[in-house]
Parts: C-alpha cells; sequence; structure tokens
C-alpha cells in the first residue's frame, strides 16, 4: 500500500505546485461564464418556475469544472510523464496496475472536487443556492469526478503527443460537456436535439448533481443515477484492462 | 548458489524485428557482468525485459529466483536499473524525487540511506536543488541514486556513462566498484569497452538478439585477440621459427602478431638460440576493441590497431 500511497501524495503534490494553473485559473473560468451569462440572460431564461437563470446555471458550471479538471489532471500527469520518459519510475517499482489506476483516480477527483468547491465557496456571496438533496449532489459529484479521471487516464495513455491529448480534450470532452445542459435545460430542446442529449453520459451528471440542489431535474435523479454508474463501470473496466496489458506502457 | 539474474530462451520481436532471439544467460551473485554489443543488438531490450518494462513473446526471466512477471513485486525489489535516457521530474528536488522514488518500493521513513547516497554521490549541496537546475552530469548521479533507493542485491546500468564527463566517470566507478565489493551482481552495458575491459568479470555480447560470445573478459581476450610486439633487433632479419605473424619490418624494426603469451615465450627462446639481441620491445596487451571487432564481425581485425601508447595511457 505504500506504493500506491506515494504516488497518490506525488500526484496530489504535483497538481498543488502548480496550484495557480491547476486550481485557480479553472475556478476564474468558471467565474467568467456565470458573469457572462447571468449577465445576458437573468430575466430572460427561466427552467424551473421558482429557480432564476443564475441559480440554475450555477451547479452546472461547478458540475463541468469538477469534470474537466479531473479529466486534466490525470490524462495531462500521464502524458507528460511518457513525453519526459519520466514514468519509467513508476513502471520499474513493485506498483500493480490497481494501484497505478486508484492513485491517479484519486488525484483526478481530488483535484476536480478541489476546484468544484472553490467555484462553490467563491460564488456563495453571489448566489443564493438551495440545497435540497445534498447527498444527491455529492454522489454525482463523486461519480462524475471518477468517471472523468478515469477516461484521463485512458486519454492519457493513448495519446503519444500533447497535439492529440489537447484534440481528445477539445473534440469529445469540450462538446459533450457543452451540449450536455450546463447551460440550458434540455426540454428547451427540439425533439431531436433533446433524444440525443440522452445519450451523453455528461447530461445525466449535471442534471443529477442539479437535482441535488433544487430538488428537481430534467429526468429523475435514480434513473440519471444509474445511467452515470453504467458509465463509471464502462470507462473503469476499459481503464483497467488497458493499463494491464500494459498497453504503450510495457512494450 | 542461486543466479543473480537467470535468462531462459527470451525472445522478443518488434514486427519484423528480431530484438531478441533465444538469449539464454546466467549471471551469478556478486558478479561484475558486461553487456556489450552494437547499437540495436538487443542490449537495452534485454534489460528491459529483466526489468518487466517489455513483456518477452518467450521465455522467462528469474532476479534471485522471483520470476521478473508472475512474481514481479519480489523481482523488481530485488533490481536496481540506472535507465540510459537522462530523465527526470520537473516537478520535484532531488530529495523529494529519492523519498517519492523510496515510497514506490514501499519505504516510507529512509532518510538516513538517502542521505548516504546523495552523500556518495556527491549529491548533498544540490539536496534541495529543482531537478531542472541540475546539470547533465548531476542528474545522471540523481538516476543512480533512484535505482538504489530500495538498496537492490542486483543493479542494472544500462550505458551509464554515456556523455558524462571524465572526472564524474571515474567518480561513477569507484562507486560502483564498492557496491559490487559490498557484494551487489552489477550488469552494466557500455559503448566503452576500454570500462568494460577494466571493470567487468564478464561479458557477454550480443548481436541482432543473439549471444555472440560469452566467457571471463580473460578468456575472451585472450582466445579473440592477439598480442602485438613493437621490436627492434641487432639485425633486420628474424630468424625462422618464431611463430609469430610478420605484420610490417621495417629494417630492424618488426610489427609482429603473436596469438597469445605462450608464443611470446616462443619468441624470445627462439631468439636467444639464434642469438640476435633485442634492442627495444614494447608489447601492446589485448584489447577488447579488437575482441568485439572480430566477435561482432564489424570491421577489419588485427592489423588496424591503434600504436600503443595512444591507446592505453
Amino acid at each position: 500500500m505504500t506504493g500506491f500511497a506515494t504516488l497518490l501524495h506525488k500526484e496530489l503534490v504535483r497538481f498543488w505546485k502548480v496550484a495557480f494553473q491547476t486550481v485557480a485559473a479553472p475556478v476564474l473560468t468558471a467565474l467568467l461564464y456565470l458573469v457572462v451569462f447571468a449577465h445576458t440572460l437573468e430575466g430572460r431564461v427561466r427552467v424551473y418556475e421558482d429557480v432564476g437563470y443564475t441559480a440554475f446555471l450555477l451547479p452546472g458550471l461547478v458540475m463541468m469544472s469538477v469534470l474537466q479538471n479531473a479529466f486534466a489532471n490525470s490524462s495531462s500527469s500521464l502524458i507528460q510523464s511518457k513525453i519526459t520518459g519520466n514514468v519509467i519510475f513508476l513502471l520499474l517499482p513493485p506498483i500493480s496496475y490497481l494501484e497505478f489506476f486508484g492513485a491517479y483516480l484519486l488525484a483526478s477527483m481530488a483535484r476536480g472536487l478541489v476546484v468544484g468547491a472553490a467555484v462553490l465557496a467563491v460564488t456563495a456571496p453571489l448566489v443564493a443556492l438551495p440545497l435540497a438533496a445534498p447527498l444527491w449532489a455529492l454522489a454525482f459529484a463523486l461519480l462524475g469526478a471518477a468517471i472523468l479521471g478515469a477516461l484521463g487516464v485512458i486519454a492519457g495513455i493513448w495519446a503519444d503527443k500533447f497535439d492529440q491529448l489537447a484534440a481528445f480534450q477539445n473534440f469529445v470532452i469540450m462538446p459533450l460537456t457543452f451540449l450536455s445542459g450546463v447551460f440550458y435545460s434540455i426540454h428547451s430542446l427540439p425533439a431531436f436535439w433533446q433524444g440525443l442529449s440522452h445519450f451523453n453520459p455528461f447530461f445525466y451528471m449535471i442534471d443529477g448533481f442539479r437535482y441535488g440542489f433544487f430538488g428537481k431535474s430534467d429526468f429523475a435523479p435514480q434513473a440519471s443515477l444509474a445511467a452515470v454508474a453504467a458509465s463509471l463501470v464502462v470507462l473503469w473496466v476499459a481503464a483497467l484492462l488497458l493499463l494491464r496489458s500494459g498497453y504503450k506502457l510495457r512494450g | 548458489m542461486t543466479a543473480a539474474i537467470e535468462i531462459r530462451n527470451v525472445a522478443k520481436r518488434y514486427g519484423a524485428l528480431r530484438a531478441l532471439d533465444d538469449v539464454s544467460l546466467d549471471i551469478a551473485e556478486g558478479e561484475f557482468f558486461g553487456l556489450l554489443g552494437p547499437n540495436g543488438a538487443g542490449k537495452t531490450t534485454l534489460i528491459s525485459v529483466i526489468a518487466g518494462l517489455v513483456r518477452a513473446d518467450a521465455g522467462r526471466v528469474r532476479v534471485m529466483a522471483a520470476d521478473v512477471v508472475s512474481d514481479y513485486r519480489r523481482a523488481r525489489r530485488l533490481l536496481g536499473v540506472v535507465p540510459q535516457e537522462l530523465v527526470f521530474d520537473p516537478f520535484f528536488s532531488v530529495r523529494e524525487t529519492l523519498r517519492f522514488q523510496s515510497g514506490y518500493y514501499g519505504l516510507r521513513r529512509n532518510d538516513d540511506w538517502i542521505d548516504e547516497i546523495m552523500q556518495h554521490l556527491d549529491l548533498t549541496a544540490k539536496a534541495d536543488s529543482n531537478m531542472r537546475a541540475l546539470s547533465g552530469g548531476m542528474k545522471r548521479r540523481v538516476l543512480v541514486a533512484q535505482a538504489l533507493v530500495h538498496k537492490p542485491p542486483v543493479i542494472v546500468l544500462d550505458e551509464p556513462t554515456a556523455g558524462v564527463d571524465v572526472g564524474l566517470r571515474q567518480a561513477l566507478w569507484r562507486f560502483i566498484r564498492r557496491l559490487n565489493r559490498d557484494g551487489h551482481t552489477i550488469v552494466l552495458t557500455t559503448h566503452y569497452l576500454e570500462e568494460a575491459e577494466q571493470l567487468c568479470g564478464r561479458i557477454a555480447m550480443l548481436k541482432a538478439g543473439r549471444i555472440v560470445a560469452l566467457d571471463s573478459t580473460r578468456n575472451l581476450l585472450e582466445k579473440f585477440s592477439g598480442l602485438q610486439l613493437e621490436i627492434r633487433l641487432d639485425r633486420d632479419t628474424l630468424p625462422e621459427g618464431t611463430g609469430a605473424t610478420v605484420l610490417a619490418a621495417d629494417g630492424e624494426h618488426f610489427t609482429l602478431q603473436l596469438r597469445n603469451y605462450a608464443e611470446l615465450e616462443t619468441l624470445l627462446h627462439r631468439l636467444r638460440q639464434a642469438r640476435v639481441a633485442i634492442r627495444e620491445l614494447e608489447l601492446a596487451p589485448p584489447d577488447l576493441e579488437e575482441v568485439f571487432l572480430r566477435v561482432t564481425g564489424g570491421g577489419e581485425t588485427g592489423a588496424a590497431r591503434a600504436p600503443n601508447g595512444v591507446r592505453r595511457a
């Protein structure tokens, strides 16, 4: 267990040493989204009867920050280690692929949740947010971070160049988050796009997370939880199989 | 006695390339072993298989009786590897790097040993410097230190002195020799044949993924390399029956090729018999470079030999 604990510690220290870039910057990004969208849309868009647009938007932004940063942490750490070659220091010691996965995953979740919590903390004085079912919110935040952390492990192992990782981020992660209902309720979409959104796991993460605050959502939280849990299983199994096979890590 | 490293019928292909082709080799505990071969011969692949960085297509490897695949945890704890590439983690200082590396091997409190290694490798002054700020030679020392944090009985060094200045190279070898004297098994790959000749008790030569020679350094030198003799006599003819091959003759000065020291005896005896006086004599001892070229067939042998004074001090 010491190997696992050390790797987790190292991964935590790694992002914390550059917290300006890994925590402060994404918090600022989320704040900018909040200010701009709230300013233009508050009073014009109403999703739920008694919930203002700014309040509606905030949980979506928090979850988006959690997801993007969980993904960024494992994927960027792995690709940096691969490109600089120092991943060898993790491959020589007696660290199992389960320990390897666990350490990268937990560090990713930690960064995602730290950024998410920071966004909530910073906006608390500005936006009055109810907390109808905090355990639901926590469950979706944890699961979402765990899914994206695993996806980051997969992307970090698969990518050989920063360019490929950026493509993954820009052509997979970004569209899926933006089209997941962070900024709107999917009920406001035409039927076709509404139907398509149901295939986007990010939609369930954000919708379920929002339920934790308002006690209402586009979809029943139990159903969202099932969809999110299914995504988690698929991605964890994929990541673990990849690591066990030694794909791109052990020749 | 258990072998420090036991390699059995190991094969590895990369597409059409046979990186390792049925390699078998035993390295005994306490040996200082050299792995030599031209670029692309498979040295690094073999080391990677031993270290578990590369999975062999066939065959098995054991480190102190621990299989590197089925018993990888024990095998890796018994092995320290200094990689060829000068790699480092730019986020951390030297001490942090060594602490993390200790933890990966399951060692929580290792500062006493870390301090000791840093002292031996002259790294103490740089303990809190970030890895990025170190010179290439210093980074190389940290790589050696990282391989030693868990006190492995078997240490593998993949071209540790490539691009390292002479001072550091000698300091490094003093340290590695000491580790060997203390009982560590050392496996070394190098391009510097002189290093292998001075350090290694036994040598395997690899070519195109196969072992083409495996013997004690002394035997290899004897078997494959002759002696070269520069001799000036009191006359310009050599008596019959000396057994030596004349490579060059210039008046009273001869360059002779002998297969071994026994032939030198014969030559001297014959000269005495013929009452020929020796005015000058210079002997070039066997040279691993020549063995290497002959065994790997990588160039002409014998005649193409550097003058004595240049080749070794």
